[in-house]
């Protein structure tokens, strides 16, 4: 049987981490390619409910990643993020959501190795964590509205 | 109880509020929410330890605004929620009477929200040693069973947001769950959905939870939601330092300090 392959969900922030992500690339530094990256304004804007909708529509792992402290481009907003975290993913752990799927991390616009390195620890960590069934069976049956807005 | 229904009528035949709220039987051993307008019907007011509805909840609702200055009947629960709602911002010194009850039943006259800050300074907001012990029972299971707990104690919510309904601090107009194009959070019975409104509902608290058990009185399935709710109260304390309502400093998720500490991010 092929090797298990996991889908990672990447909610990363457009100032810091994407500009790293992207450095990776244009150092053409090779990493993992599970990773699917959105990206945010801002590390504020990650709402914890798209995390769970990540998992929700099928992720097995999720990447969280913004600017470093005290570098955030709004000046606060990895602060505030920082602190809704902290809440959020305790009350994970709480209900029994397995935390060590949601890998949280500041990536800088110069960190174009660490991002690799982030990529590929998680992908290996999550690799051997294997698929997320007890989300996937949770999410089972959900009806798939189609937007007519 | 005659002291609350003499200032009841006081306060009604004197004109200084429209609308006295407070509790009256309801069927069978249970209280019920009573909008007294007329002095005529003041001998309907009753308060005991089964008015454990949250009448702060009445404060927002532009129904109950309509009819002017009420008066509100309010226990200690009731009484950090108000200062929570003021805030917030939803009501100040002017918006209401409020007829105060302690513990042993008596009744404290407030003339403003200071004093009940005051007052509440020696009922700090804290998790009851039982409900320490239910958390940490389940704190210390596998991350396996509370998933199997939860998802077990969840299975049955059909989501009325009667949790909702009763919560004094949820006051939105329009609620995200009834974001429909599309559907933000299923609205069916469903487990997904299910987790999602109550993950949803708890952090939508956290920081503003005056702990006053109205979402768990008001689930007609019995649903300890609450659990929830306590746990970011705790955290909120241990994490933040908070420690309950104010009207000066309060709500920790909408401020930071730059050495807030955690463990889990690389």
């Amino acid at each position: 049987m092929a090797e298990f392959e996991p889908k990672i969900v990447a909610f990363v922030c457009n100032w810091c981490t994407y500009a790293g992500a992207d450095l990776t690339g244009t150092s053409r530094i090779k990493y993992a390619t599970n990773v699917r990256i959105v990206r945010f304004p801002c590390t504020g804007r990650i709402d914890y409910m798209l995390l769970l909708k990540a998992f929700g529509e099928g992720a097995d792992g999720i990447i969280v990643s913004g600017c470093h402290p005290n570098d955030c481009h709004y000046t606060s907003g990895n602060f505030h993020a920082r602190r809704r975290w902290i809440v959020f993913r305790s009350l994970m752990d709480f209900m029994g959501i397995d935390v060590r799927r949601v890998h949280f991390s500041w990536v800088s616009a110069a960190e174009g190795a660490k991002w690799a390195d982030v990529v590929n620890h998680a992908v290996a960590n999550i690799r051997d964590l294997g698929p997320y069934d007890s989300y996937k069976k949770l999410a089972q049956n959900t009806e798939r509205e189609i937007s007519h807005g | 109880m005659d002291e609350l229904r003499n200032k009841a009528r006081e306060l009604l035949e004197s004109g200084a509020v429209q609308m006295v709220i407070g509790y009256e039987q309801g069927t069978g051993n249970k209280t019920r929410a009573v909008f007294v307008e007329d002095p005529v019907q003041v001998p309907r007011l009753i308060f005991d330890s089964r008015c454990v509805q949250n009448l702060a909840v009445y404060m927002t609702k532009a129904e109950v605004r309509k009819k002017g200055k009420p008066a509100l009947v309010a226990s200690v629960p009731v009484l950090r929620s108000l200062i929570q709602l003021a805030y917030e911002n939803q009501i100040h010194d002017e918006s209401l009477v409020v007829l105060g009850v302690s513990p042993d039943l008596k009744l404290i006259e407030f003339s403003n929200l200071s004093e009940i800050e005051n007052y509440l300074k020696q009922y700090t907001l804290e998790i009851s040693i039982r409900d320490k012990e239910i958390l940490q029972k389940l704190e210390n299971m596998s991350a396996d069973e509370r998933w199997q707990y939860w998802t077990t104690v969840l299975e049955p919510c059909f989501k009325c947001y009667a949790c909702r309904a009763a919560c004094p601090l949820c006051y939105c107009t329009q609620c995200t769950v009834e974001d429909n194009r599309p559907q933000w959070v299923p609205v069916a019975s469903h487990p997904l959905g299910n987790f999602e409104w109550h993950i949803m509902r708890a952090m939508h608290m956290a920081g503003r939870c005056t702990d006053c058990e109205a979402c768990a009185n008001a689930c007609p399935i019995g649903i300890p939601l609450n659990l929830l709710t306590k746990k970011i109260v705790m955290d909120m304390g241990k994490s933040f330092g908070d420690n309950g309502p104010s009207l000066t400093a309060r709500n920790p998720m909408s401020t930071f300090r730059p050495d807030d500490k955690e463990n889990f991010i690389n």
